[in-house]
């Protein structure tokens, strides 16, 4: 797990001048992940902010080939790429499909499914953004208990579907949870990932200024409270045994979390939560650390 | 030459899909397709087809896993019907206008409500305006036939574009009848090597390029166009592919359509799918009663066969069109952009409406139609809106 900053290439594989908003936490996680392969991988693309930030015809802003797809379709098309390559016999190209939280979450969950029961040898990285951003911030199922939405305007009713749980369901051999905000620990999931044969997941935690209500130099701040704040726990599942990560690790006794409204203060989403909403989400993060408790403990 | 086989038309796809070396299968089942993925299936498990077999959650994802495979290069196959194709909609849309070569074999059925197993081709005509060839098999022969040649077009670098074989439900798909079948050494010096195309468009880590992202207004028209310029080489490529066939099976598919008895006749019925052959079972009774008419298959319907369907035409008194296939409130699909190719020709174009959710299609029925073309002729009425035949109309009472 030790990786440092410095081992990393030089090269960027996301170039400048792409179309992302400013703060963007969907072209950080690009970044890191081009880092993390060097470069050596298919991307794989349905519709989400990720269609834009590449930047339009007859340019692209990533360096590595980018199948874009349909919504539904990314972890099916993987599939495909996966079983072509094998036929032609390259063996050593990582196919790695890189969805939004709605892409994956709601819509494409089907063939999400379908590819995690096959064991498809493919990287699916979730970056989760918590709302349909590409379309001008609607709710998704990944979208938390409270927050403001262009379809929920008094706060979403319904509390955060916790994907890498149902995939980890699945039994497939890597299942993990990674913020954008914490560089290393997700390099090096990835990096585990790539060594891994059959199907691996990962879900990067995504804070993006423009839907979140925030300003864009706050990007990272807001995602390391989030896990401060234990609203976002770094993990994975390797082979069915949990394991907590990173600063992860320290804040199982909930005495060692940030207040979770120090997360939600700074996010214009949450400005018109009232005091009965906020305890509720509490009494929801807190059962959530008990499952992952559980969870540890079960092993 | 090959052998011979009593085999349906869902084993003739197949048999042709293992004789064409296929590398990546993706697919669903659905009545009455099923068939032809479980003997794939079983062709994959046997060994006697070195496939990659992803045995998909739905169409949808058949598809989108048959794109993942053509942009590798590899060559990739589904099969799928009615239901499922309107399932796998979005992205059969996808392969077509981004140009992904592999063949899909449909088989003809009618959409519910009220659910229907059996054959009508709205299916596959909701699907005219994707980019994709499509071609209709009168027989298991031409089932057979037809897909291992769409390997070819598909893949043929002035084309490169999906190919779609669609054959009938249950009459074509389940009904077993003598195929003769090239051999294996044949098909490979006919096909070329699975795998070895060089797309415009290939992933390769080693030379990245980015498919399908944005494109704004002034680049995208330009995508289209060439599409269509894919689909006119199609013309030509189709022909060509036809004929060398021949000469590896004897026999020679050298045209977009397949006219029967027209160059002396004065009325001609326009037909596509399983039921040609009881078109031309017709023309030949007509003819003993001393009527002068002939009948055409439509081999494809993209690239529409325009030119091959107006020197056919040119000097006829009339012409029918039997649909297999309604437009609500319009009236049959084929009857419309038939009567668009011929407008400037001035000649009636009688359409009739047929078989809708497989009733059948008899030898009488065609007969009447033919009788009808000639009432109208001698009547000079011109023509009337479409015709349903065999409508019960006592329902509507
Ligand atoms: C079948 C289909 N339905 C709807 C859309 C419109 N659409 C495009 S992107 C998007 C939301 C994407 O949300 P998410 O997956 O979370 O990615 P994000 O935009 O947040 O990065 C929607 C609804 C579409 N492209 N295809
Ligand atoms: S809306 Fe959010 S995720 Fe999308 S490009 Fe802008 S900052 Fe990035
Ligand atoms: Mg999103």
């Amino acid at each position: 797990m030790s990786i440092s900053i410095r081992d990393l290439p030089l090269e960027e594989y996301v170039l400048l001048g792409n179309a992302a908003c400013p703060g963007c936490p969907a072209s950080i996680g690009l970044r890191m992940l081009g880092k993390a392969l060097e470069g050596k991988f298919i991307l794989v693309v349905p519709a989400c902010c990720t269609s834009i930030i590449q930047g339009p015809y007859p340019k692209s802003a990533i360096k590595v080939p980018v199948l874009n797809i349909a919504f539904a379709a990314s972890a099916a098309t993987a599939s495909g790429i996966r079983a072509g390559f094998e036929a032609l016999g390259k063996k050593d190209v990582q196919v790695v499909v890189w969805a939004g939280d709605g892409g994956t979450a709601d819509i494409g969950i089907q063939a999400l499914s379908g590819a995690a029961e096959r064991n498809e040898n493919i990287i699916y990285i979730c970056y989760d953004n918590e709302a349909y951003m590409n379309t001008g911030i609607q709710r998704s199922s990944a979208t938390p208990y409270g927050a403001w939405t262009t379809t929920t305007w008094r706060g979403k009713t319904e509390f955060k579907k916790n994907v890498p749980l149902i995939m980890a369901a699945h039994r497939v051999p890597y299942v993990a949870t990674a913020s954008i905000a914490y560089p290393l620990d997700f390099i090096a999931k990835v990096r585990k990932a790539a060594k891994i044969n059959g199907f691996k997941y990962i879900h990067l935690h995504a804070p993006c200024p423009t839907g979140w209500r925030f300003p864009s130099d706050k990007t990272i701040e807001v995602g390391r409270l989030a896990v401060l704040t234990g609203m976002w726990v770094l993990y994975e599942i390797e082979n069915g045994v949990f394991r907590l990560t990173g600063v992860s690790k320290s804040l199982l006794d909930k005495s060692k979390r940030k207040p979770i409204e120090d997360y939600l203060k700074l996010q214009g989403r949450f400005s018109k939560i009232s005091d009965e909403q906020i305890d509720l989400l509490k009494r929801h993060v807190d059962e959530l650390w008990m499952e992952y408790k559980h969870l540890m403990e079960s092993g | 030459m090959g052998v011979s086989k009593v085999l349906t038309g869902n084993y003739a796809v197949a048999n042709a899909v293992k004789l064409a070396k296929v590398q990546v299968v993706a697919a669903y089942p659905i009545t009455p397709q099923t068939t032809i993925v479980e003997k794939i299936a079983q062709f994959v498990e046997n060994g006697e087809l070195n496939a990659k077999y992803i045995r998909v959650e739905s169409e949808h994802s058949a598809m989108a896993a048959c794109i993942g495979a053509s942009a590798t290069g590899a060559r990739a196959f589904t099969a799928t019907s009615s239901h499922g194709l309107m399932y796998m909609s979005e992205v059969v849309w996808w392969a077509g206008l981004g140009k992904f070569p592999m063949v899909m074999a449909v088989v003809t059925r009618a959409l519910a409500p009220p659910w229907s197993i059996w054959s009508e081709h709205n299916d596959v005509l909701a699907h005219r305006d994707c980019g994709w060839i499509i071609f209709f098999a009168e027989d298991n022969q031409e089932v057979l036939d037809l897909t291992i040649q769409s390997f070819r077009i598909s893949e043929d670098e002035k084309v490169l574009q999906p190919v779609m074989v669609t054959l009938d439900a249950f009459i074509l798909s389940h009904t077993a009848t003598p195929v003769s079948i090239p051999n294996q050494s044949d098909v490979d010096g006919y096909l070329p090597p699975p795998g070895s195309r060089r797309l415009p468009f290939i992933l390769d880590p080693a030379n990245p390029l980015t498919h399908g992202n944005l494109a704004y207004p002034r680049n995208f028209m330009e995508f289209r166009y060439e599409i269509e310029r894919s689909m006119g080489n199609a013309r030509r490529i189709i022909v060509e592919a036809g004929r060398e066939y021949g000469k590896i099976t004897g026999r020679y598919y050298d045209s977009l359509i397949e006219p029967y008895r027209c160059s002396d006749a004065d009325a001609v019925l326009i037909c596509m799918g399983s039921s040609a052959g009881d078109a031309k079972d017709a023309v030949d009774i007509l003819r003993d009663e001393g009527y002068n008419i002939g009948a055409v298959k439509l081999r494809t319907i993209r690239p529409f066969p325009y030119e091959e369907l107006r020197d056919i035409c040119r000097n006829k008194r009339i012409i029918g069109v039997v649909d297999r296939d309604y437009s609500f409130g319009f009236g049959g699909i084929m009857h419309g952009e038939i009567k668009s190719a011929l407008s400037d020709l001035h000649i009636p174009v009688q359409g009739f409406i047929a078989g809708l959710g497989g009733r059948d299609i008899r030898v009488e029925d065609f007969i009447q139609m033919g009788r009808k073309l000639y009432h109208i002729i001698e009547s000079g009425v011109g023509e009337f809106p479409p015709i349903w035949i065999n409508l019960r109309r006592e329902v509507f009472r």
